[in-house]
């Protein structure tokens, strides 16, 4: 559960707002999709090996925690590269699978696409505080408190299901009706989790409401939600690489709009 | 909004009452109750009689229309109750649904923040009130590596810095083992004596709180006041009545039933050099022996983290042993080859141990008492005749029969604790594994439970149990297993 346990540092990425992390993933993201060509991908890739050494994470967190995407990216290469449209020279055909030089490039662009948004998304995610992130999209993006607080203290009952999971499985094994179909008995299981969460859920709510929260007094923030140079910068130089990328491959003339 | 602290409140009601929209019958009714400003009282009365809803209503949760319906006045520092946000400050019985935030800190400003305190008398005030509390810890701290008691401490806390005129603590120490109990206790009489402010306790635990408190209020059920006064005239003149609706009463114990049988000397399990973990791979404790007879009831105790549920599930054939072996006897194991609970099914459990969970939530699976009871009968396909006569048995021996087509969530809490013995002592094992069994439990809850185990011992079933409490102890256990 990355979101519930943010490695924790002193590097200058930890200080920084939450939501410039989120604007610079999304910049990075948006520019990314709207082509598939390598060289785009690549120029991006690139870019951001440097300031990943940067990132705040040792380089045993950073391929423990982006494990994830480096199985992806091949996997999409791989199928891309046996289903993917096929153009140009064939190579290889069996049935459904046909390797062309257009599903091969097609492949390469298709794994570099998925680590370029992949690695900066997750690098940028872990790092943040969820706490820190609700201040951020309260105060500075000012989406209404009641949610963004309401969904933040609900995110912590996440650890009790867990364990409330754990306990409905023994006891249900202890009731004796442990044997059933494995299917059948996690819907059940499944649906007890649901009946307990909803009854932490509103006793949640109820000592929430008794510290005066949803009352119709103008809330004050006890942490300041700031955004500042760090944070301007941070925003800059997701800008710096995704425009970059863009012309890289517009001016070698491999860019392909796929809106 | 004035941010200075709150004058101590009054409280008043004048014919109040209060109906919960999917009730018939009210639950507090023509309550007629003054409450002077900075007085500390402890609040009695059978399960039943509105306590929480009282307190509830005080704090200004209690829900709109659509929740209820009120009638008469109820007045907290001369306000209506209903709208008087800020006033009161309630802490309530569970500590895991009472943390809000991931930091003590923070969590300790959630309340100011939401009414409208500025930032920098907001810090002032956490770094107050965690210091009345007694929680020296850094801001940062993370609420969830905090104890039960800590966690109350914290909810305490968190009030306090709203700087309320009126205290209100819905059995705040119910949940939590002696140590906690004690923690909670002493910060609380730290705030009364600090704060001046009007204080309203909740509690089956009268020697808890009889020396912080200047006055007993005892609600009558169906409504209206039964007795009022300074605690030792009170519990003089009620104490057996008292007693006898639940409220623990050192001067008045409540009855156990002697056992008569300890134990037929035929050994049921044995367990050496055995290791446990909750999840694999993380070993609590090692080194554990354990052996356990038939007709002979073995407590598990010792402090919070020890691993005695832990230990107890895996004596069960709940969890597999880290290291080591548990190993029945063939009294215990009967016509099965196996001699490791763990390796059995989940239906060969039922006759041979049963397990009753802390939290007899975890272990419901139908809509209806009455089908609760069956489930364990019906994977022993057992016939329709006998099901129903081991149902009735039982509804009748747990004062449930009345009860037996309610939906279990929404029994009292002894009552959910009665029904998850009883789902258990449905298929009849010969060992009973029970996990906290009196935890929360008010005095006459806990004096049948001990009562029907005694008997269950005397009939020959053995009891394996975790527990805190030392008069269950006293009064049941042959055995004891100390972890550290």
């Amino acid at each position: 559960m990355s979101i519930l346990t943010p490695t924790k540092g002193a590097q200058a990425i930890y200080r920084i707002n939450p939501v410039a992390k989120l604007a610079t993933a999304f910049l990075l993201s948006f520019a990314l999709i709207l082509t598939i060509d390598w060289l785009s991908a690549a120029t991006a890739l690139v870019l951001e090996s440097v300031l990943f050494a940067w990132a705040g994470l040792s380089a045993r967190q950073f391929f423990l925690r982006t494990i994830p995407i480096w199985i992806a990216a091949p996997t999409a290469g791989f199928t891309t590269l046996l289903y993917g449209q096929s153009s140009g020279q064939s190579h290889f055909e069996f049935g459904l699978v046909h390797v062309t030089d257009g599903s091969i490039s097609l492949a390469i662009a298709t794994a570099l696409r998925v680590l370029a948004i992949g690695l900066p998304a997750i690098v940028l995610f872990v790092t943040i505080d969820p706490t820190d992130l609700a201040d951020g999209l309260a105060q500075v993006w000012h989406l209404p408190s009641r949610f963004v607080l309401g969904a933040l203290a609900g995110l912590r009952l996440v650890g009790l299901f867990l364990d409330d999971w754990r306990s409905l499985e023994l006891a249900r094994r202890a009731r004796g009706v442990g044997d059933r179909g494995r299917i059948r008995r996690v819907v059940s299981q499944a649906f007890a989790l649901l009946v307990l969460s909803i009854r932490r859920g509103s006793k949640l709510a109820t000592a929430m409401e008794a510290r005066g929260f949803g009352g119709d007094t103008k809330r004050t923030w006890a942490r300041e939600s700031l955004v500042g140079w760090r944070e301007v910068l941070l925003i800059g130089i997701g800008a710096v690489i995704a425009a970059a990328s863009v012309v890289v491959a517009v001016a070698f003339g491999t860019w392909n709009f796929i809106v | 909004m004035t941010h200075d602290r709150q004058p101590p409140a009054a409280v008043s009601a004048r014919g109040w009452g209060w109906r919960h929209a999917s009730r018939r019958a009210w639950a507090v009714d023509g309550l007629d109750l003054d409450i002077e400003p900075g007085q500390r009282v402890l609040l009695l009365g059978a399960s039943g009689a509105g306590k929480s809803t009282l307190m509830h209503a005080l704090a200004g949760v209690i829900g709109g229309d659509d929740e209820g319906e009120q009638r008469g006045e109820l007045r907290v520092a001369g306000q209506d109750a209903t709208s008087a946000r800020g006033v009161a400050g309630l802490v309530l019985q569970d500590p895991d649904s009472q943390v809000i935030l991931a930091r003590v800190g923070d969590d300790v400003a959630f309340g100011c923040e939401n009414l409208g305190v500025p930032r920098d008398e907001i810090w002032r005030r956490v770094a107050e009130a965690l210091e009345a509390v007694g929680l020296d810890l850094p801001l940062e701290h993370p609420t969830s590596a905090l104890s039960g008691g800590q966690k109350q401490r914290l909810a305490l806390a968190g009030v306090l810095a709203m700087r309320p005129g009126l205290i209100l603590l819905d059995e705040p120490t119910a949940n939590l083992d002696p140590d906690g109990v004690a923690e909670v206790r002493d910060a609380v009489a730290r705030v009364a004596r600090t704060t001046g402010a009007t204080l309203i306790v909740i509690e089956h635990r009268v020697e808890v709180w009889r020396d912080i408190v200047d006055r007993v209020v005892v609600l009558a059920p169906g409504g209206g006041v039964m007795a009022d006064g300074d605690p030792d005239s009170v519990l003089r003149a009620r104490g057996a009545e008292l007693s006898a609706s639940g409220v623990w009463i050192p001067e008045f114990p409540p009855p156990i039933a002697q056992r008569r049988v300890a134990g037929s000397g035929t050994r049921l399990m044995d367990a050496t050099g055995l290791g446990i973990a909750r999840v694999r791979g993380t070993r609590i404790a090692t080194g554990i022996d354990v052996a356990l007879d038939e007709g002979r009831a073995t407590a598990i105790v010792g402090p919070n983290g020890a691993g005695k549920s832990t230990l107890a599930l895996t004596l069960a054939g709940l969890l597999r042993p880290a290291e080591g072996v548990v190993s029945a006897t063939q009294a215990l194991t009967g016509q099965l080859k196996s001699t490791s609970p763990i390796d059995w099914r989940s239906k060969d459990l039922l006759t041979r141990i049963g397990t009753v969970f802390q939290d007899p939530e975890h272990q419901f699976l139908a809509a209806t008492v009455r089908d609760e009871l069956a489930v364990g009968p019906r994977a022993l396909e057992l016939s329709a005749q006998e099901i129903s006569t081991r149902v009735d048995g039982l509804l009748e021996r747990l004062r449930l029969d009345h009860l037996a087509l309610a939906n279990p969530f929404t029994l009292s809490g002894g009552e959910k604790r009665r029904l998850s013995v009883a789902t258990v002592l449905a298929t009849r094992p010969k060992l009973l594994v029970l996990d906290e069994p009196t935890f929360g439990q008010d005095s006459r809850t806990w004096s049948e439970l001990v009562s029907l185990l005694a008997g269950l011992l005397d009939e020959g079933q053995s009891i394996l149990a975790v527990t805190h409490d030392a008069d269950f102890v006293a009064a049941l256990a042959d055995d004891e297993i100390r972890l550290s």
